[in-house]
């Protein structure tokens, strides 16, 4: 295949990517089963609705019903699929005492083999969806960019030299022991598999030292373990998926070499470093280049989130392209660009962007768990007990060996030697996942005992997800490894942690020793004098103190523009009692530009930057972007039915609900704002440690949740509700009609994100609360009852509607459903 | 510096290295450090430290130095600065900076974090009188924000401020709104940073290898 074909299938995937990233929820849609090693990568079926598929032309009438399944097959199928393994999911987190014992690995696993099972008795194949190809250009990136996207910066660079030894001379050690006495293992003649040489050997051991301790990090998470065993064990899962594809599309060449020479070998450990560097500069340039256009995406704020995911996965292409390590190009990428698109962007693209992020990574991952069920069950297995058990001890004492004799190697070099619990632990940690079974499954069927290889890596990923997996947690509580606290997250902790590290540096400048701590500061001055000039509009250089000082600011906003009503009395003082009026009265008028002006001076005072607000009402193309203040009442609104939650009022934070712009006397910031209401905001590093959930003082409070998207009870309604007399209908009445759209959109908006399923309203007559809205104490914590009760109230007013609604609806289609079900 | 001098200082070496906790070699490496910073003077003055190039760049550039002469600092009751420290002095600020030792019993690791929190409340309290008041506080904010382009005063005020009002929230619970909160007193500095692992994170690698002629090198 010519170089110019290369290019036009990079292109071609390029544009599967787009659109594949632009309906996340029907991600895998696109994909069309291709044969393993296939170059045709044209999808045969183009869902997006080509007009060519009309029923056959050849009867003369016209077909009154006709059915095309063929056509829809493998998107409708993969769409099936997909779905199964989100309800699975949805399933495991109804009932948290299981995920919290169970990793979710084995259930899905489990699910799978039920699945598997029941299509096994109905003789029906599984759809052939993970392949080489698939696997390579479609599910394995969405995995990485999460693992690379929300891998914690801070502490990640802290043990980067512990990371990548663990990671790149781990996974060679453990590939390399484990292929070299298998093979030794062949040589038994007892097991009768003499005909698998040495190069296939190699080929699996590569295969099977993937390790993929999601579940071990999860785990991690709940009990706080310390920061260095946690990092440790992400940055390797992460790096090592690198050098195992490295090593397996090494060992894949390899093994169909008639004869390996020796100057191969050279060859190959040159190429080894070509291709893991060469990811790497291919990560950081794309980096850069992503950070850099989104310098220009302030007035396109609805495509911003898709240059992230069109320049990491560009990333990926370009570098398989050159067959360098795409991983190192992606996870490279997600880190560099992270820091500066994450400033360059609105708040909502941020949120836009980690959930997307996230949900892709999981859907993957999901998915391949839940395959490798059914294959499980569906597909043929080659049983060879000396094989199989001797993988599984060999696997297991080179971890553990590997283990041992690597921290030894580089406990002189650390601040913090791991302890021998810690080993431990890493070494018990070491669970094969995903990538291993993708990767054995795609084997080419030109190795002889392909099937052999399956039923190893599969008994393999059993034993280590169930046996391990389900025991680690246990273990790490009985050996009771060292923990971190790493809760709460205040103002005085970050100016503390930023003064230790000012000290250090200074005393380690004047005592002349160096470490990392200089080196940070050498990047920080490189940092601040030139690339943030270059990448970053907006650009001033903030320190971290300030950006969590403003996120613990935009949270006091959030509380006050809805809590206002709920504790009144509580207000010890007036001023803010004052603002809360101005701020949160607001939505019941009328837009005037004073009052506009007047609250974003409140805003801008109060909080040290708030973003450039755009234009109010929106074109065809662009997302209501109207204020952040709305964006602000969405969350709030979570926020504060996640704190209604069940177990969390047991918790040393209720009955606090009074907040202000700036503290009063005798508020705590901190104790109110326990980590996960700061997920969404902000842009440090810490905070997306806390996106991926690493400080779990979540799992102290409620049970531990996984996602904040989490299903919720649908007990909500602060009383604020009640206390307050709805004045609002006819507010309503009166100011609908006046079109003032940005808000009543956002209203709606409100309302849509809010869940379905809650208790209606308290509603009131709109004859009995006729006072106009003017009236400062009502209305104040008002406005979200109003957004609540727009759809059910049945006013006159709503003839005016259905056009300015159906507007909105084509622009948010996520809203159009609700719309018409509630419509009158 | 000649042998006779090393061969009489090794007794002395020996005794702050019971003393310290420091190893030899990192004791001899120090003291080459504070032997090429003094212009192998027996003493350090301000100047010797201020003129260090790498440390331009800190913010805190200021507090670190008079830390180094704060007497508080150096394991004596008094309060007050000294004009010069030797070399004693100097190993004894170094002190605070050594990485927690494995094995600690409760004790001894709940002894090592008040030492360095201590180290750290007395760079906060400039006048020496066991509280950090309002003003010290944004003193410090400010000086940690000077570096950070162009943020106001404004800004690291009402930082210093929200964070002192945090201080005030945790540690007193409920104030009276005309309550008036003096300062942060070394328990309630204790009180909040309690879930801060200081002794994880606030240490130097003092290494044993001899990096002084490596890295000063460059920097000079």
């Amino acid at each position: 295949m010519g170089g110019f074909s290369q290019m036009k299938l990079a292109v071609n995937f390029l544009t599967i990517g787009l659109v594949l990233l632009s309906l996340p929820c029907g991600s895998y849609t696109e994909i069309p089963p291709k044969p393993p090693g296939s170059v045709t990568v044209l999808p045969p079926v183009k869902p997006a609705g080509g007009p060519q598929a009309f029923p056959d032309a050849e009867n003369s009438n016209l077909p009154v019903f006709t059915m095309n399944y063929p056509r829809i097959q493998v998107p409708f199928e993969v769409t099936l699929w997909v779905l199964l393994a989100s309800f699975a999911k949805i399933g495991f987190h109804v009932y948290h005492k299981i995920t919290f014992w169970v990793p979710e690995s084995c259930l899905l696993i489990s699910i799978g083999l039920i699945v598997g099972a029941i299509m096994h008795s109905v003789h029906e194949e599984p759809p052939a969806v993970l392949s080489y190809n698939v696997f390579f250009l479609f599910m394995l990136p969405p995995i990485v960019l999460e693992s690379g996207y929300f891998m914690p910066t801070r502490p990640f660079f802290e043990n980067v030299g512990t990371v990548l030894w663990f990671a790149v001379v781990g996974t060679l050690w453990n590939s390399i022991g484990i292929g070299m006495s298998l093979y030794a293992v062949c040589q038994i003649e007892a097991f009768e598999v003499q005909d698998i040489n040495l190069q296939e050997n190699m080929l699996f051991a590569a295969i099977i030292s993937a390790v993929d301790p999601v579940a071990v990090l999860s785990v991690f998470e709940d009990v706080s373990v310390n920061e260095q065993l946690y990092i440790v064990v992400f940055g390797e899962c992460l790096f090592n998926d690198a050098v195992t594809v490295v090593l397996y599309n090494m060992f894949n060449f390899v093994a169909e070499m008639p004869m390996v020479e020796p100057v191969d070998v050279f060859l190959g450990v040159a190429r080894f470093f070509v291709v893991g560097l060469g990811g790497m500069g291919f990560g950081v340039i794309f980096g850069f280049v992503a950070s850099f256009t989104t310098r220009f995406t302030s007035n396109v704020r609805e495509i911003e989130p898709l240059f992230i995911f069109m320049y990491s996965y560009l990333a990926y292409l370009v570098a398989e392209l050159f067959s360098i390590s795409s991983i190192m190009a992606i996870v490279t990428c997600a880190l560099t660009m992270k820091y500066y698109v994450e400033e360059n962007v609105s708040q909502r693209s941020c949120t836009t962007i980690r959930h997307v992020v996230k949900m892709l990574g999981t859907i993957s991952e999901t998915l391949i768990f839940f395959f490798l069920g059914v294959v499980t069950i569906t597909t043929e297995h080659e049983w060879n007990w000396g094989y199989i058990m001797f993988t599984l001890l060999l696997a297991l004492v080179w971890r553990g060996l590997g283990v041992l004799v690597l921290t030894q190697i580089i406990n002189p070099f650390r601040t913090i030697p791991f302890n021998f619990k810690d080993q431990f632990i890493l070494g018990y940690g070491g669970l094969r996942g995903a990538i291993s079974f993708a990767l054995v499954f795609t084997l080419p069927d030109s190795i002889g005992r392909k099937k052999l290889f399956v039923t190893t890596t599969i008994c393999m990923i059993m034993f280590t997800v169930f046996i391990q997996g389900i025991s680690i947690r246990p273990l790490i509580e009985f050996i009771n490894v060292r923990r971190t606290n790493r809760n709460l997250e205040t103002i005085n902790v970050e100016i503390h942690s930023r003064l230790i590290e000012h000290t250090i540096s200074g005393v380690e400048d004047l005592c002349g020793q160096w470490s990392h701590y200089y080196w940070k500061d050498k990047f920080l001055k490189f940092n601040n004098r030139i690339l943030r000039k270059i990448l970053i509009r907006d650009n001033r250089a903030e320190s971290s103190i300030v950006a969590l000082y403003k996120k613990l600011e935009l949270q006091n906003a959030m509380e006050i523009l809805d809590t206002v009503s709920g504790d009144i009395n509580a207000g010890s003082s007036i001023v803010p009692l004052h603002e809360e009026k101005k701020g949160s009265g607001k939505p019941k008028r009328k837009f005037v530009a004073a009052d506009l002006m007047n609250m974003h001076d409140i805003l801008s005072k109060n909080m040290y930057k708030i973003r450039q607000r755009t234009t109010a009402y929106t074109t065809k193309h662009s997302l209501p972007n109207d204020s952040r203040t709305k964006e602000i009442l969405i969350r709030r609104h979570t926020s504060i039915r996640r704190s209604l939650r069940p177990g969390s009022l047991n918790g040393p934070n209720e009955a606090k609900s009074q907040k202000y712009f700036s503290l009063p006397p005798g508020k705590s910031l901190d104790s109110k704002f326990p980590p996960q209401r700061l997920r969404h905001t902000g842009n440090d590093d810490d905070e997306t440690m806390s996106e991926v959930d690493y400080p779990s003082a979540r799992s102290r409070f409620n049970q531990p949740s996984r996602s904040s998207s989490r299903a919720m009870l649908p007990l909500r309604r602060l009383n604020t509700l009640t206390e307050v007399p709805s004045s609002s209908v006819v507010d309503l009445v009166d100011e609908r009609s006046g079109g003032r759209g940005a808000w009543g959109r956002g209203m709606s908006r409100l309302n849509s994100s809010s869940s379905d399923s809650r208790i209606p309203v308290p509603r009131h007559d709109p004859s009995n609360g006729p006072d106009n809205g003017s009236s400062g104490d009502h209305d104040s914590g008002d406005h979200r009852p109003e957004g609540e009760q727009q759809p059910l109230s049945p006013t006159p007013a709503w003839a005016a509607e259905p056009g300015e609604r159906d507007d909105s609806g084509t622009q948010k289609p996520l809203l159009r459903p609700q719309w018409k079900t509630r419509k009158p | 510096m000649g042998a006779s001098q090393s061969a009489g200082t090794e007794h002395e070496f020996q005794d702050m290295a019971d003393r310290t906790g420091f190893s030899l070699e990192q004791i001899g490496n120090i003291n080459k450090r504070f032997r090429q910073l003094s212009n192998n003077e027996e003493t350090l003055s301000r100047e010797d430290l201020a003129s260090i190039p790498a440390l331009d760049n800190n913010p805190i550039r200021a507090q670190i130095i008079n830390a180094f002469f704060d007497k508080r600092n150096l394991h004596q009751n008094e309060t007050g600065t000294v004009q010069e420290i030797g070399f004693e002095e100097f190993l004894m600020v170094m002190t605070h900076f050594r990485p927690a030792a494995m094995g600690l019993t409760e004790e001894e690791r709940e002894n090592l974090r008040r030492e360095k929190l201590r180290f750290l409340f007395n760079m906060h309290d400039t006048d020496s009188d066991g509280t950090i008041n309002l003003e010290e506080y944004r003193r410090v904010v400010e000086e940690l924000l000077s570096k950070a382009g162009t943020i106001g005063q404004e800004t690291a005020k009402a930082i210093a401020d929200a964070a002192m009002l945090e201080v005030a929230s945790t540690t007193r619970g409920k104030m009276e709104p005309d309550e008036f909160y003096e300062g942060i007193t070394f328990e309630n500095f204790l009180q909040i940073l309690n879930t801060f692992d200081i002794e994880t994170r606030m240490h130097v690698r003092f290494l044993n290898m001899d990096t002084a002629t490596l890295r000063c090198g460059k920097s000079k």
